[in-house]
């Protein structure tokens, strides 16, 4: 090869790798976005939590099985049914001994074992699933809430690993064939991104609790500002004994069981 | 010096013909889960990594494995090992290929790859792996493209080469350590939560990755007139010894500390690679297979009259090789997803068009290397005659 070609080769090669950086320059370049809008109705916190009483959901299960909580939230944020092992989930039932491994022993009273234990996103105050994402598509508010942006997220599934609470749900095929009725009022998902509970960020926006504790009956979700100690969940953490799954990790889960 | 690729005999032709086919057929299986989604892989919302990021595991530290033969070299002037650096070096490069290829295979949406550098995450550890996986793809190609040019023209290599090759020995073992990170640094997935994963990752890669290089260098000296040296092969052969001892010693300390302590969290997910837990057991005859073929591995390398005969170190490495990549390749990754942080079983079985795409992206990677071996043999031959 003589020294002519060689020399366009290294520019043509040097001018490809300039190109390719541009993305990174009109990212960084880009002017500030729009601001957010504050509707003056939207519930304003520091550090969402909630509460729920075990015993009042047990109530309610025995005037016949109850899953309204579970329903109210999949029919407002589009969740699909998706059968078994590629399941879709922001809010389900468990036993004791699989929402707390290690801590239901032989003896734990019948009521207690089956529960049921409401599952749902913890909303942690240090979050592993917002340490682990590569492009912040999983990302803490001001408010504690631990929110998706399901257009940046590349479907890495690291979020999934990182999560000790298996709250954390993945796209594997197209949902919305599996949307029973569809609520045009919420955005559908589109296959290969991560999905979860997000404490009803857009209901909070307008004023509205979250969906499950609106739809429950027996009132056994309870959801509050704990920053606030006027608030109903302070009220409750302090008068009552209540768990919190996997306390040990260091997540800070801001969801407590009353049992 | 790529037009060395073309001037080649009819055995070599068919090779490539036989991973390209493969390829096309990854290809096309790659085809129907871009259409059809991640569904079509065994994978679940309890085991959300499978193959992919196993073999990407595996890969790493294989290509990690190119120090061996260039910090013996360069920091230690041993020069048994000056021809065969470029076979690292080349061997680096096709891993780290596969690596980043098995990454986008596993992705969901992946024309969002590059949000990875839109949206720089330093607290990410997956963006430093990025990092450190392309840099060190990078740095290979340019030592080893320099170097070998230097080689044919019959000249030094030139100055600004040395830097970079000093910055590719501790950018090795940073590949296989972040990678490590990538696991060690969960709450909540106690199988993979233990400081010792860094160098668990880095003993083993040392002991795999040399293997591969000694089987490539044997089947140079028999098809080509370039003879990497008994010296060079002898002294890798010590350094898979020493590796592969020191890879099974680490393992047994993490078998010390789940069975001593007896916590659940560390138990179970050992209990079932080799036992099998309530009943579940499809990685157990894997692990197992793995263990024997470690010992017949060491027993082999340990025995100096085994590992000087070509014949019984060729097994020998064959051996470490596959019980290290069952080892990294299928069990590590996935018993970590069992059981999942309910205490319950799902079990992962890839499936056929998975593992195909699996096969596709080995075959690309030992076609990159095929065409870089031949480069970089008839360079050598060339100046030898």
């Amino acid at each position: 090869m003589d020294k002519g070609k060689r020399d366009f080769l290294k520019i043509t090669g040097a001018c490809a790798l300039g190109l390719s950086a541009l993305p990174l320059v009109k990212a960084t370049a880009k002017e500030k976005g729009p601001a957010y809008i504050n509707i003056p109705k939207a519930l304003q916190g520091k550090r969402w939590a909630m509460v729920i009483d075990v015993r009042k959901c047990q109530e309610q299960q025995k005037r016949g099985e109850c899953n309204k909580c579970a329903e109210a939230c999949h029919y407002i944020h589009n969740v699909p049914k998706i059968p078994n092992e590629e399941e879709i989930k922001w809010i389900w039932k468990d036993t004791f001994e699989h929402a707390f491994p290690g801590t239901a022993h032989e003896f734990v009273p019948d009521e207690l074992k089956e529960g049921p234990f409401v599952l749902l996103c913890n909303h942690c105050s240090k979050p592993p699933c917002v340490r682990v994402c590569p492009t912040q598509a999983t990302f803490q508010r001001a408010d504690g809430i631990v929110m998706m942006d399901h257009h940046r997220c590349i479907g890495c599934r690291y979020c999934m690993a990182g999560c000790p609470f298996g709250a954390r749900s993945f796209n594997w095929r197209d949902p919305r064939p599996y949307i029973e009725k569809l609520n045009y009022q919420y955005p559908t998902r589109r296959r290969g991104v991560v999905e979860k509970c997000t404490f009803c960020a857009e209901r909070l926006g307008e004023g509205l609790e979250p969906a499950c504790v609106e739809a429950c009956p027996a009132k056994a979700l309870i959801f509050g500002d704990l920053e606030d100690p006027t608030s109903e969940v302070r009220k409750i953490l302090k008068e009552h004994l209540t768990l919190r799954r996997k306390y040990e990790l260091g997540t800070h889960p801001n969801v407590y069981y009353l049992v | 010096m790529i037009d060395r690729v073309f001037r080649v005999g009819e055995e070599f032709k068919r090779l490539l013909l036989g991973l390209l086919v493969l390829m096309g057929l990854g290809f096309i299986c790659y085809l129907f889960q871009f259409t059809k989604g991640l569904t079509i892989t065994g994978m679940s919302r309890d085991v959300s990594w499978g193959l992919y990021i196993a073999q990407f595991t595996f890969l790493v530290g294989v290509a990690a494995s190119a120090v061996m033969v260039v910090l013996p070299y360069y920091l230690h002037d041993f020069k048994a090992f000056g021809k065969i650096t470029i076979l690292g070096e080349f061997l680096a490069i096709a891993a780290v290929s596969m690596c980043l290829l098995f990454i986008v295979v596993d992705l969901g949406m992946p024309h969002r790859l590059f949000n990875v550098l839109r949206y720089p995450t330093p607290h990410s550890i997956l963006f430093w792996d990025m990092i450190v996986l392309n840099g060190y793809l990078l740095l290979n190609i340019l030592i080893g493209w320099n170097v070998l040019d230097a080689e044919r023209m019959g000249v030094a290599p030139p100055k600004w080469v040395k830097p970079l090759i000093y910055v590719s020995i501790p950018w090795a073992v940073s590949i296989h350590t972040v990678t490590a990170f990538l696991y060690a640094g969960l709450p909540g997935r106690h199988y993979w939560l233990t400081a010792i994963m860094a160098a668990r990752f880095l003993a083993s890669a040392f002991a795999s990755g040399p293997a591969l290089l000694i089987l490539l260098a044997m089947l140079i000296k028999k098809k080509t007139k370039f003879d990497p040296g008994e010296e060079a092969i002898q002294a890798l052969s010590k350094i898979v010894t020493y590796a592969l001892i020191i890879s099974v010693f680490f393992v047994f300390l993490e078998l010390f500390t789940a069975y001593y302590s007896k916590i659940p969290g560390h138990t179970q997910h050992f209990d079932y690679v080799l036992f099998g837990l309530h009943g579940h057991a499809k990685l157990v005859p894997w692990t197992w297979l793995s263990n024997i073929l470690a010992v017949v591995a060491l027993f082999l390398l340990i025995n100096p009259k085994t590992r000087k005969q070509e014949k019984t170190l060729k097994i020998a490495c064959l051996a470490t090789f596959f019980s290290l990549w069952i080892e990294k390749g299928i069990t590590l990754v996935i018993a970590g997803f069992i059981p999942n942080p309910f205490d319950t079983i799902t079990e992962y079985m890839p499936t056929i068009p998975e593992v195909f795409i699996t096969i596709g992206v080995w075959a690309t990677g030992f076609f990159i290397l095929s065409v870089l071996y031949k480069i970089a043999v008839t360079i050598k031959e060339e100046v030898a005659s």
